[in-house]
């Protein structure tokens, strides 16, 4: 019967009392007729009324057949149900909180078609921190607003980690409805279900064996995240047998909880078949200060490096190696220079930033970080041997070598491309503490001023510390009193917007207002200004609400 | 909230919207930035100044206690109305975090609210008086009245013609003329001043591109057409309150001369549908004591929102005039006693199983009905194959959604907020499946909106 296709069940035969068989039969029987014309197929004999033309006949008896069958729907067999979702336990948002939400995600991206933004805030920008308080606090989602997050979720990878922590166990028990929303099963380690509990061993080495590559690897990175010898041993037990690509995967999952122990494994894989794979290794292995592979580079760089005390002042002299030979490579020196590089500089290069720092104290006379930094260095050699000690103390993360090749935030060098280049000093600063690494950008900028200081505030701890802020707005009301326009500082304006301190909002009052036009300034600058502190100030406040709400 | 007792949701407030666009701008404007010298009073005015980009910030004022709905002024040169503005005041009223503080209107606030209320109150004089202007010449009026239902005579004559000659010559056939007939016809009936016909008439058009099984449901709709124009042409021989419900199908106008019903209206949903003519939008209301819903119809222009805008979720005490018709749930919206205001009110559920009864019965009286509004208590939303249905958390038995209800977000709202456990569900149910449209968790105290 062709009822399949409307969705209540037409109603059963026998369900109406003399309409059974005899009632879906007559029915079909009309439905054909009209089909095919009345003028083809003659109407059944039970339709033929005295008086009236087939056509209206059938008409009328349809007419009465289909209200008859409507009448009778009744439900249908039920689906078998799905399981509950898992309980949350967490406590529920407070009401303007979920109000709050509903109207972040209602901010969708581009739903006005993008165009300049004027004053008001970008709501969707403070998602991600919206989402970090509530964390925070330990709230459950209100499960009405999680499709909107999921969507949000799926459009931005950024926010997924944040997204999906809030979002709790329904999230992923929605995910396996809608294959919209299946990377929240990926995202989540072993894909909420897959996983099983890592105590249970046998469950482990069941899936390590048989399951798919993205399973083993979150697998693999869970049980590493709580067990670490664990799970080297678990990648050990099938190392032989992976494929290149895979050992290169999993290798890497060793990064996190990485500790001498681990030394073994990975000097038995600098012999690896791969090449990518002996440099993983090779890389772990030197930020292991005390693993052998570091002291043996330590012994290579050493050479290469020595403390010329003949001059007036002591010098570094450097005897970059003259090849790169086969231990070298197996300790995971690349022999071929990128072109345009010379081949000693490279090689010698890599020694340094593969070798412990400590070496350097040892061997330039105790001198501490600060002092050896400041030696001269012969020959042109000095880019060369900073630029690997940035690479080694970012390794390493040691922060009295960071703090050392950073310099002072004030120095006129530090401003140009020198020796250290942006990124680097961006890499640097993050070994630092928090408010060491804030007050060395804000000393930064209130030298430099803002053209160079996007990448570095990027590092910095959020909300940004009182001093750090400060420095920001002051730049900022520098750059507005220059008669430029807003939108060549918009890149940090808008990390501004996301990172001051909420409390710093009164003290920008006195910049909302549209200031006279200098001379020389761009027309019409001050207005954009004007409009581009309102955003600032009322994302501000907006953020101070959020927090509000959250913490009632 | 010191004053006025209630605040609307931020939900509430953007449902007012006429587009996304103004809903996006105006939750920008939803935070205090911009405004200045923002307040609201006790009688349920908000107001406020918004900064703009001239110099000469905006006036909004919002008068959210009238009775038909919140009226909004606003000095900027928008034509959306409500303008974001407004939209954006009442966000920051909503937000109910000391924005717009209690307070005594300013004049320029004060004299528009002053003028409204004056109004508003020369309206109802005439109206209680009870003489319909147009009732002038009661004489002429039969007379356009017959001359009108002559035509549709005539149209619903015609009409029948037609419907005999497609069935003689079989369906398939009408699949190969395609649009051109229906259009046509649909036209005719435009010109016979039978709008009911010409939308059935439209509707038919869609039907052999529908899918499969196309023949039954275009054979259900011609017959249920060829019903009413038997019913029309036969009128005078059918009950009246039968008759009524035949004439509002047609298309005639009628008016909401029942008699108004006062009651504690729980606001159950709100939506819109648009073609490229007409916004129409629906809201439903349960009546706490009367234990009757109720629809309320109102219409904008293409691409406008229509001006009657309830919360879902809040009650209203009101009076509600039904329109005339067997088995009709329109209704007509009147006096408002007090503003929305939050409320324990739930409408009684029902099973699955009974909600198929119900519409069956209310067939009887009006058999064009597609569906009925029912609250479903105690379902499950559970995934039939690609589909979804509504399975009974008590009894074996699921009610399915509808092809339309499946492709909404509101669907997986509503799939979320049950999260396999069991939900009270308002909708509509009828012989397609059922149109989720507003729910209540278990244990929640907040109607949740699926449209």
């Amino acid at each position: 019967m062709n009822r399949t296709a409307t969705a209540v069940e037409p109603p059963a035969p026998g369900a109406l009392a003399g309409h059974g068989h005899a009632g879906a039969a007559a029915w079909e029987d009309l439905v054909t007729t009209a089909l095919l014309g009345t003028d083809r197929r003659t109407p059944p004999p039970s339709l033929s009324a005295p008086g009236r033309e087939a056509p209206m006949a059938l008409l009328d008896a349809a007419a009465a057949e289909t209200v008859r069958r409507r009448a009778g729907l009744r439900p249908a067999r039920p689906a078998p149900r799905p399981e509950p979702a898992a309980e949350d336990p967490r406590p529920p948002l407070p009401a303007a909180a979920a109000r709050r939400l509903a109207l972040l995600l209602a901010d969708h991206p581009g739903a006005s078609g993008g165009g300049r933004r004027g004053a008001a805030p970008d709501l969707m920008e403070l998602l991600p921190q919206w989402l970090a308080l509530a964390n925070a606090h330990h709230y459950a989602a209100p499960p009405e607003a999680l499709p909107a997050l999921l969507d949000a979720a799926r459009g931005r990878t950024d926010l997924r980690p944040a997204a999906l922590t809030f979002a709790g166990p329904r999230a992923l028990w929605l995910a396996r409805l809608n294959p919209d929303w299946r990377f929240a099963l990926r995202a989540t380690p072993g894909g909420g279900t897959a996983l099983p509990h890592l105590q249970d061993t046998e469950k482990v080495q069941g899936l390590w064996q048989e399951g798919l590559f993205a399973e083993r690897v979150s697998l693999l990175a869970a049980l590493r995240a709580q067990d670490a010898t664990t799970a080297r041993e678990l990648l050990a037990s099938t190392w032989t047998t992976e494929r290149a690509e895979d050992r290169l995967m999993f290798l890497d999952s060793l990064r996190t909880n990485l500790t001498a122990e681990d030394e073994p494994f990975l000097e038995q894989a600098l012999a690896d078949r791969s090449r990518n794979v002996r440099a993983t290794a090779a890389e772990l292995l030197s930020a292991l200060p005390g693993s052998a592979l570091a002291a043996r580079m330590a012994v290579r760089a050493g050479a290469c490096v020595a403390l010329d005390h003949t001059r007036d002042t002591p010098t570094i002299t450097v005897e970059a190696p003259h090849e790169c030979d086969a231990s070298m490579e197996r300790d995971g020196v690349v022999a071929k220079a990128p072109a345009g590089r010379g081949e000693r500089s490279w090689w010698f290069g890599q020694l340094v930033e593969a070798a412990p720092l400590a070496t350097w104290q040892a061997r330039l006379g105790g001198r501490t970080p600060q002092e050896i930094v400041a030696l001269p260095v012969t020959d042109d050699w000095q880019a060369d041997l900073h630029a690997a000690w940035c690479r080694a103390a970012v390794r390493q993360r040691n922060a009295d070598w960071s703090r050392a090749l950073l310099g002072t935030p004030s120095a006129p060098e530090a401003g140009g491309p020198g020796a250290v280049s942006l990124a680097e000093r961006a890499k640097l600063l993050d070994t630092l503490g928090a408010d060491e690494r804030a007050e060395w950008v804000a000393g930064f900028i209130a030298t430099h001023g803002l053209s160079e200081a996007f990448q570095l505030l990027g590092v910095c701890a959020v909300p940004w510390s009182a001093p750090l802020g400060r420095a920001v707005v002051d730049a900022l009301n520098i750059a507005r009193d220059a008669g430029s326009y807003p939108w060549s500082f918009s890149g940090v304006m808008g990390l501004a917007e996301r990172c001051l301190a909420p409390s710093e909002a009164n003290r920008l009052d006195g910049l909302l207002a549209i200031p006279e036009e200098p001379e020389n300034a761009s027309p019409g600058a001050g207005g954009y200004w004007a409009e581009a502190f309102q955003r600032l100030v009322t994302t501000l406040r907006l953020r101070a609400a959020m927090a509000e709400e959250l913490n009632p | 909230m010191t004053q006025q007792g209630v605040r609307w949701t931020a939900e509430q407030v953007l449902a007012l919207a006429p587009d996304a666009a103004s809903r996006k701008a105006g939750s920008k404007l939803g935070a205090a930035g911009p405004w200045s010298e923002t307040g609201s009073s006790d009688e349920g005015t908000v107001w406020g100044l918004c900064k703009g980009s001239g110099s000469k910030p905006y006036q909004t004022v919002i008068d959210i206690a009238d009775a038909s709905g919140p009226a909004y002024k606003c000095s900027c040169p928008s034509r959306k109305f409500p303008c974001k503005h407004a939209l954006g005041l009442l966000l920051l009223w909503s937000g109910d975090d000391g924005a717009v503080p209690p307070g005594q209107a300013p004049d320029w606030a004060e004299q528009w609210i002053a003028g409204r209320r004056q109004r508003a109150a020369e309206k109802r004089t005439p109206d209680t008086a009870g003489s319909p202007p147009a009732a002038a010449d009661p004489e002429a009026a039969r007379r356009r009245a017959e001359r009108r239902a002559e035509r549709i005579t005539a149209g619903a004559t015609e009409l029948e013609q037609r419907l005999a000659d497609l069935l003689r010559g079989g369906l398939a056939a009408a699949e190969q003329a395609g649009y051109g007939l229906w259009e046509e016809t649909a036209a005719r009936m435009i010109d016979a001043q039978a709008p009911g016909l010409a939308a059935r008439v439209r509707e038919l058009e869609a039907i052999p591109a529908s899918g499969p099984g196309w023949p039954v449901r275009l054979l259900e709709e011609c017959a249920l057409l060829h019903l009413l124009d038997q019913g029309w042409l036969h009128r005078d021989r059918l009950p009246e309150s039968l008759a009524a419900t035949v004439r509002s199908r047609v298309g005639l106008p009628a008016s909401a001369d029942g008699p108004p019903v006062r009651d504690r209206w729980l606001v159950l949903a709100q939506y819109d549908t648009a073609d490229t003519r007409l916004t129409t939008r629906r809201i439903w209301l349960y009546g706490a004591d009367s234990d009757r819903t109720a629809l309320l119809l109102s219409y904008g222009a293409a691409g406008r929102a229509p001006e009657l805008a309830l919360p879902v979720g809040l009650t209203l005490e009101a009076e509600v005039s039904a329109f005339p018709g067997a088995g009709q749930v329109r209704a007509a919206l009147g006096d408002q006693f007090a503003p929305p205001a939050p409320t324990p009110i739930r409408p009684p559920g029902m099973t699955t199983t009974q909600a198929a009864v119900h519409y069956g019965e209310a067939l009887r009286a009006d058999p064009w009905l597609d569906s009925v509004p029912v609250t479903l208590d105690r379902v499950i939303p559970t995934p039939d194959g690609n589909s979804w249905q509504l399975a009974d958390a008590d009894e074996d038995a699921a009610l399915p959604l509808t092809p339309a209800a499946r492709s909404r977000p509101g669907l997986w709202r509503l799939v979320a907020l049950s999260g396999g456990a069991p939900v009270k569900v308002f909708g509509e149910c009828g012989h397609q499946g059922f149109t989720p449209l507003t729910a209540w968790p278990q244990g929640a105290d907040t109607a949740v909106p699926l449209c």
